[in-house]
C-alpha cells in the first residue's frame, strides 16, 4: 500500500526481531470468534487516477452555485469571495497536518493564529473574548444557551425568536432535550403580518419575561433578513435579570451594522463561514462564540492567551483549561475537543487578507447588490417585501403563488431564487402565508447580468 | 508537576531575528492597504445610512482592523506556520489521536467546484453526487464497524458521543423508562463524561482493575454491582486507552444487555481494529468514529474532523434528521437507475446535532482515503499501526515501564515508575526534551489512570527508521538526565519558544490584542 513506509518484508524482518512468529499473533488477545475473519466488503483500492476520475465523477453529478446554477440561496449559508492565498496557506502541512496546540513549545504558529482570530471576533462583535472556534453556528448557539444556563442557575426557561433560523432552533432543541430547560417562542412584531417590520415583538418579550427565564436569543439580521433593534431587547432581559444571547449567522453584516456588544449582548454567537470559507453542502464551517469578560470562565471551548517563555519572549498557549473536558470531565463546560481550527484558519487569512479597506467594501457591496434587486423588485407585479424593517443582505419576498412553485418553476429558468421558507418553518411556526415566503440572498458574488436573471424568472413565474 | 527553581547555564539563547518574532497582524503599521482587489461594481452603489433606515449600523470604523497587502499576509502565515511542528514535519507519535499521513489526493479531490460550491438546501436533485457520496461512505463504516445504520453529521468525535447517548437515552424514554446513570470507567476520554452529562445523565465512574495481567481493564465484578435498571449503559472504548482489547468484553455486553443498558463504544482507537475485528460483532450497540484519526483527513491543529455515530437497528429509528436515502437502483428494482434523496421526516429522531449536514468536506476526503487503500489495504493499516507500537513497546522493554502486562494493540502506554531515578525527571520533561530530538512528544499524563503516563501510538505511517530513532533519542535522554538533569528539565532548546509560562497565562488572561495605551 503506497502510504504505508514498512512494507512486506519490513514487517517480516520486524516481526522476526521479536521473535513473532507471524502477524496474526498481535491479535491474539481479540477471542478468536470476534475476530472478522471475511475481506470488508469495501471498494478499492484506487491508484491515484484512478481516484481522481470517480471523484470528478461524483462531483459532476451536483450543480455547483454559482458555476452550474445561478443561486441565490442563503439562510445561514452564504456564498462570499475566497482568496487563493487563504487556501493556499492553510494547504502547508504545518498547519495542515498538526494537531491541537497542547505543546505550545512547537505550535507557535497555530496559538498566535488562534490569538489573532480570537482579536478579530472581539472587534467585530464588540465582546470582550473570544473562543478558538465551535462547531458550527447552531452548536454554537445551542451551547450559548447551556452557558446561559449556568450562568444564570435555577432559571429555566428560554426565549427564542421565532425569527431563529428554524434549524438553530432544532439544533438547540437537540442539546436541551434532557437538560431540564424550557423553550418558548417570541414572536414577531404584530403576529409578522403584511407590513409589519418582521422584528422581534419587543412588547411581547417584556411580558413574556419573568425571574423564571435564563436568556432571550434573537438574531441579527433574523432569518427573514430583518435588521432587529437591539438595544431594547438587551434592556428588556437584563432588567429581569437575563442574558441577551445574539445569534449571528451571516458575520459579514458584523462590517456594517452596530457591534452586538455595544447594543448589550451578552454572549455572541454565530456562523463566521462568510468568511471566505465554501458553501460544501454544510461544512466544515465556523462556528464562534464570543462574550463579557466576566463570563470567560463559563465559555466553552478552546481559548488562547498570551503569555512569557523561561526568556522572557511573547508566546501563546492554550488557557483556562480547567473549563474543559480533559481536565473536569463532566463538569466541563462543554464537550467539545477537536473545533474547526483549519477553518478558522481560512476565515482568519481572508479577515487579514481583506482588512479594514476589504472588509467595509465588501460589506458595502452587499448592501448595493440588495439595493439594486430591491430597485427591479418594485416594478415586479405580484411580489411585495414582506416586511418593513431595515435589510442587510437578505430579504423575504410575499409571492403570489406558493413559494415552492416559484422555486421549481425558477429552476427551469436555471434560477435557485432563494429559500422556500415553509420548507423549514415547523407548520404554524411562522408568519402567516408561510408558504409564500421566499428568502433571497444576494452578496457581493452576484454579477448585475445574474440578478437580472433572477428578476426576469420572478417575473414569468408570477404571471 | 514539580516546578524546579535551580538555575543553571542556559544553553545558548537562541538567535532573535524577526524569523522567530512574528509580530501580530494588528502590530503591522496601517497604510490604508488591502489584499484585495475588488472588480467595478456594476450596480449603483449606495450608501448603507439610507439603504438601511432604522438600523444602528457601526461607528468604530474598524479602525484597528490590519491594513495589510497579499504580499504582507503571505509572508506573515508562512512565518507563522514555520513555527509548528507537523505529522508532515516529524513523528508525532500522541496516543489516542491517531496521527498519521494525510494522503495530498484528497485534499485535491475535496476542492473540486462540484462539491465546493454545493448550496446545503439546495434541492436533493442537484446534489446527486454528493448524496451518493455520503451513502457509499455509510455503507463503508457500516461495513467496517458491523453496524446496521448510522449518521454521518456529528462534526467530531465529541458531537458523535453526544449524538449516540442521545440514541440510547432517546430509546429508552420510548421504552418509558427514565433512567438516571452512565457507567463510564475512570480511564475514559474526558470527552465521555462531558458528554453523557449533555445528555441529562450523571456520570458514575466504573473502576478498572488495580493489579495483575488484566491491570487497566473493565473490573467486571465492580460493574456487574453497579449495572441495574436505574443505569442506562456503559460508554467503553475498546481497545481500552491502554491499547488493550478489553478480555471480558463479551461478558461485559452480556452483564450490561441483561440489565436493558445500551454500550457506547468510543471508536477513537478503530485502527486497532479495521478489517481485524467489528463493534457491533463483539455486542456494542452504538459507536462513533473519528474520521480525522482512523480515516486520515488532517487534524489541521484541532479540526474540522468528523465523528460519524453507527447503531444497531434497534437504535436506528432515533438517528439524526436528515438521513440519506437511496432509491432504485437494486437487483429487484427493475433497472431503475438510483437516486438519493434526503429524509427529514423521522418522528423519533433526536432531532438535528449540525447546523445543516456536518462536515461534508472531511466525508469526501474520508472516502478517497478508504477507496486507495481497499478492503486489503486497510488490513495492512491496521496491522501495521499494531505492529508498530508493538515494535516500539519492545525496543523500550527495560528503558521504559509499560503501563500493562497485557497485549497492547495500536498504542503503548508507559507509566512514570522508575522514570524519577534518572536525575528526578519527570514524564513531562521527558516529553519537552523529546522535541529537541526532532519528534512530536507523545500524549502526556492521559490515561488519567497510570502515574505520569506517556501515550505513545506510531500509526502505521512511520517507518522503522523512525521508531528506531525515537528508541534511541529516549535512551539517549534517560543518560543525559541522568548526568546532566537540568538540561532535561528546561527543555526544549531548539523550538521556537522555551517552556511557556501557563500559569501566569492563566491568572491573569490576556486573551486579545488590545492597541497600546
Ligand atoms: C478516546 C477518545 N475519545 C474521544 C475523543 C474526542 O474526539 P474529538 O476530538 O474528535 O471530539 C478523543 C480525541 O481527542 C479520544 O482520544
Amino acid at each position: 500500500m503506497r502510504y504505508i513506509p514498512n512494507n512486506a518484508p519490513v514487517r517480516e524482518d520486524m516481526l522476526r526481531q521479536m521473535g513473532i512468529p507471524e502477524i496474526g499473533e498481535l491479535f491474539r488477545s481479540i477471542p478468536e470468534q470476534l475476530q472478522y475473519k471475511r475481506s470488508l466488503e469495501v471498494p478499492g483500492p484506487l491508484a491515484e487516477d484512478e481516484q481522481l476520475d470517480l471523484f470528478r465523477q461524483l462531483s459532476e453529478k451536483n450543480l455547483d452555485q454559482g458555476h452550474a446554477l445561478n443561486s441565490f440561496l442563503g439562510a445561514g449559508a452564504y456564498r462570499h469571495a475566497s482568496y487563493l492565498v487563504a487556501d493556499s496557506l492553510l494547504q502547508r502541512g504545518e498547519f495542515l497536518t498538526a494537531y491541537t496546540p497542547y505543546q505550545p513549545e512547537i505550535s507557535q504558529g497555530t496559538l498566535q493564529a488562534i490569538f489573532e482570530f480570537q482579536t478579530f471576533m472581539t472587534m467585530l462583535t464588540g465582546m470582550e473574548v473570544a473562543n478558538a472556534s465551535m462547531y458550527d453556528g447552531a452548536s454554537a448557539c445551542a451551547e450559548a444557551v447551556l452557558m446561559a444556563d449556568r450562568l444564570k442557575n435555577g432559571r429555566q426557561r428560554v426565549l427564542l425568536a421565532q425569527s431563529l433560523h428554524p434549524l438553530y432552533r432544532e439544533v438547540v432543541r437537540t442539546h436541551t432535550r434532557f437538560m431540564g430547560l424550557e423553550l418558548d417562542t417570541l414572536g414577531l412584531e404584530g403576529g409578522g403580518a403584511p407590513g409589519s417590520s418582521g422584528r422581534v415583538d419587543a412588547a411581547a418579550l417584556k411580558s413574556a419575561l419573568g425571574d423564571d427565564v435564563a436568556c432571550v436569543v434573537v438574531q441579527q439580521p433574523n432569518f427573514f433578513g430583518v435588521v432587529e433593534d437591539l438595544a431594547p431587547l438587551a434592556e428588556a432581559a437584563h432588567s429581569a435579570g437575563a442574558l441577551l444571547i445574539v445569534v449571528v449567522n451571516e458575520a459579514l453584516s458584523l462590517a456594517l451594522l452596530e457591534p452586538p456588544g455595544a447594543a448589550g449582548a451578552d454572549i455572541v454567537v454565530g456562523e463566521a463561514m462568510s468568511f471566505g470559507v465554501p458553501l460544501y453542502f454544510g461544512g466544515p464551517y465556523l462556528g464562534f462564540m464570543a462574550a463579557r469578560d466576566e463570563f470567560k470562565r463559563q465559555l466553552p471551548g478552546r481559548i488562547a492567551g498570551e503569555t512569557v517563555d523561561t526568556h522572557g519572549e511573547r508566546g501563546f498557549v492554550l488557557t483556562l483549561a480547567t473549563r474543559e473536558q480533559h481536565i473536569r470531565r463532566e463538569k466541563a463546560t462543554s464537550n467539545i475537543c477537536t473545533n474547526q481550527n483549519l477553518v478558522m484558519l481560512t476565515a482568519l487569512i481572508n479577515l487579514t487578507l481583506l482588512g479594514r479597506e476589504g472588509l467595509l467594501e465588501t460589506g458595502r457591496r452587499n448592501v448595493s447588490h440588495l439595493g439594486y434587486f430591491r430597485g427591479g423588485l418594485a416594478g415586479l407585479t405580484g411580489y411585495r417585501e414582506t416586511f418593513g424593517g431595515p435589510v442587510f443582505n437578505e430579504i423575504t419576498l410575499t409571492c403570489p403563488r406558493p413559494a415552492a412553485d416559484i422555486v421549481h418553476g425558477c429552476l427551469k429558468r436555471g434560477v435557485l431564487p432563494g429559500l422556500d421558507a415553509a420548507r423549514l418553518l415547523k407548520p404554524g411556526g411562522g408568519p402567516p402565508d408561510a408558504d409564500r415566503l421566499l428568502v433571497v440572498a444576494i452578496t457581493e458574488t452576484s454579477r448585475r447580468e445574474e440578478i437580472d436573471a433572477l428578476l426576469a424568472a420572478l417575473r414569468e413565474e408570477g404571471k | 508537576m514539580s516546578q524546579e527553581k535551580t538555575q543553571t547555564p542556559q544553553p545558548a539563547r537562541r538567535p532573535t531575528g524577526s524569523f522567530k518574532h512574528e509580530p501580530l497582524s494588528f502590530e503591522y503599521p496601517r497604510h490604508g492597504h488591502s489584499g484585495v482587489a475588488f472588480r467595478p461594481l456594476d450596480v449603483p452603489e449606495q450608501d448603507p445610512a439610507r439603504a438601511m433606515p432604522g438600523a444602528s449600523l457601526r461607528q468604530d470604523g474598524l479602525e484597528r482592523l490590519p491594513q495589510l497587502s497579499e504580499f504582507d499576509v503571505v509572508r506573515h502565515f508562512t512565518r507563522l506556520s514555520m513555527y509548528n511542528v507537523a505529522i508532515d514535519s516529524a513523528m508525532y507519535p500522541l496516543g489516542s489521536c491517531t496521527m498519521k499521513y494525510n494522503p495530498r489526493i484528497n485534499e485535491t479531490v475535496a476542492r473540486l467546484p462540484g462539491f465546493t460550491g454545493m448550496h446545503p438546501l439546495q434541492p436533493d436533485g442537484l446534489s446527486q453526487g454528493l448524496l451518493e457520496l455520503m451513502h457509499i461512505l455509510l455503507e463503508a463504516l457500516k461495513e467496517i464497524t458491523g453496524f446496521a445504520a448510522g449518521t454521518l453529521q456529528p462534526a467530531a468525535g465529541a458531537q458523535g458521543e453526544l449524538t449516540g447517548v442521545l440514541l440510547i437515552r432517546s430509546a429508552l424514554e420510548a421504552r418509558g423508562e427514565h433512567r438516571r446513570y452512565m457507567l463510564v470507567p475512570d480511564s475514559a476520554h474526558g470527552t465521555n463524561p462531558a458528554s453523557a452529562h449533555l445528555a441529562g445523565f450523571q456520570v458514575r465512574e466504573v473502576r478498572s482493575i488495580k493489579d495483575g495481567p488484566a491491570k487497566g481493564t473493565v473490573d467486571t465484578a465492580h460493574l456487574a454491582e453497579m449495572m441495574d435498571t436505574e443505569v442506562a449503559g456503559l460508554m467503553l472504548t475498546n481497545p481500552n486507552t491502554l491499547g488493550v482489547f478489553e478480555p471480558e468484553i463479551v461478558r461485559i455486553a452480556e452483564i450490561v444487555h441483561a440489565k436493558g443498558g445500551y454500550i457506547y463504544c468510543d471508536g477513537a482507537n478503530m485502527n486497532a481494529q479495521v478489517g481485524i475485528t467489528r463493534p457491533a460483532d463483539y455486542g456494542m450497540d452504538v459507536i462513533h468514529l473519528n474520521l480525522h484519526k482512523t480515516f486520515s483527513t488532517p487534524h489541521g491543529g484541532g479540526g474540522p474532523g468528523a465523528g460519524p455515530c453507527l447503531c444497531t437497528a434497534e437504535l436506528e429509528p432515533f438517528l439524526p434528521v436528515p438521513r440519506v436515502v437511496k432509491e432504485g437502483g437494486e437487483k429487484d428494482s427493475g433497472g431503475k437507475e438510483p437516486s438519493y434523496r434526503l429524509e427529514w421526516n423521522a418522528p423519533q429522531s433526536i432531532g438535528k446535532v449540525a447546523t445543516f449536514h456536518g462536515n461534508v468536506g472531511i466525508m469526501v476526503r474520508a472516502l478517497s482515503f478508504i477507496l486507495a487503500m481497499g478492503p486489503a489495504g486497510l488490513r495492512e493499516m491496521t496491522e501495521t499501526a499494531v505492529l508498530n507500537a508493538v515494535y516500539l513497546r519492545h525496543m523500550l522493554k527495560g528503558v521504559l515501564k509499560a503501563s500493562t502486562e497485557a497485549p497492547t494493540l495500536h498504542e503503548v502506554v508507559f507509566s512514570d515508575e522508575g522514570l524519577a531515578t534518572h536525575g528526578g525527571i519527570n514524564t513531562m520533561e521527558l516529553a519537552k526534551r523529546l522535541m529537541d530530538y526532532g519528534f512530536h512528544p507523545p500524549t502526556v499524563y492521559f490515561p488519567l489512570t497510570v502515574p505520569g503516563a506517556l501515550m505513545v501510538e506510531p500509526t502505521e505511517s512511520e517507518p522503522r527508521a523512525e521508531l528506531d530513532r525515537f528508541v534511541e533519542a529516549i535512551k539517549a535522554i534517560l543518560a543525559e538526565a541522568d548526568t546532566n538533569p537540568e538540561l532535561v528539565k528546561t527543555a526544549p532548546h531548539s523550538a521556537p519558544r522555551t517552556r511557556l509560562d501557563e500559569t501566569r497565562a492563566a491568572r491573569k488572561p490576556v486573551l486579545r490584542w488590545t492597541p497600546p495605551e
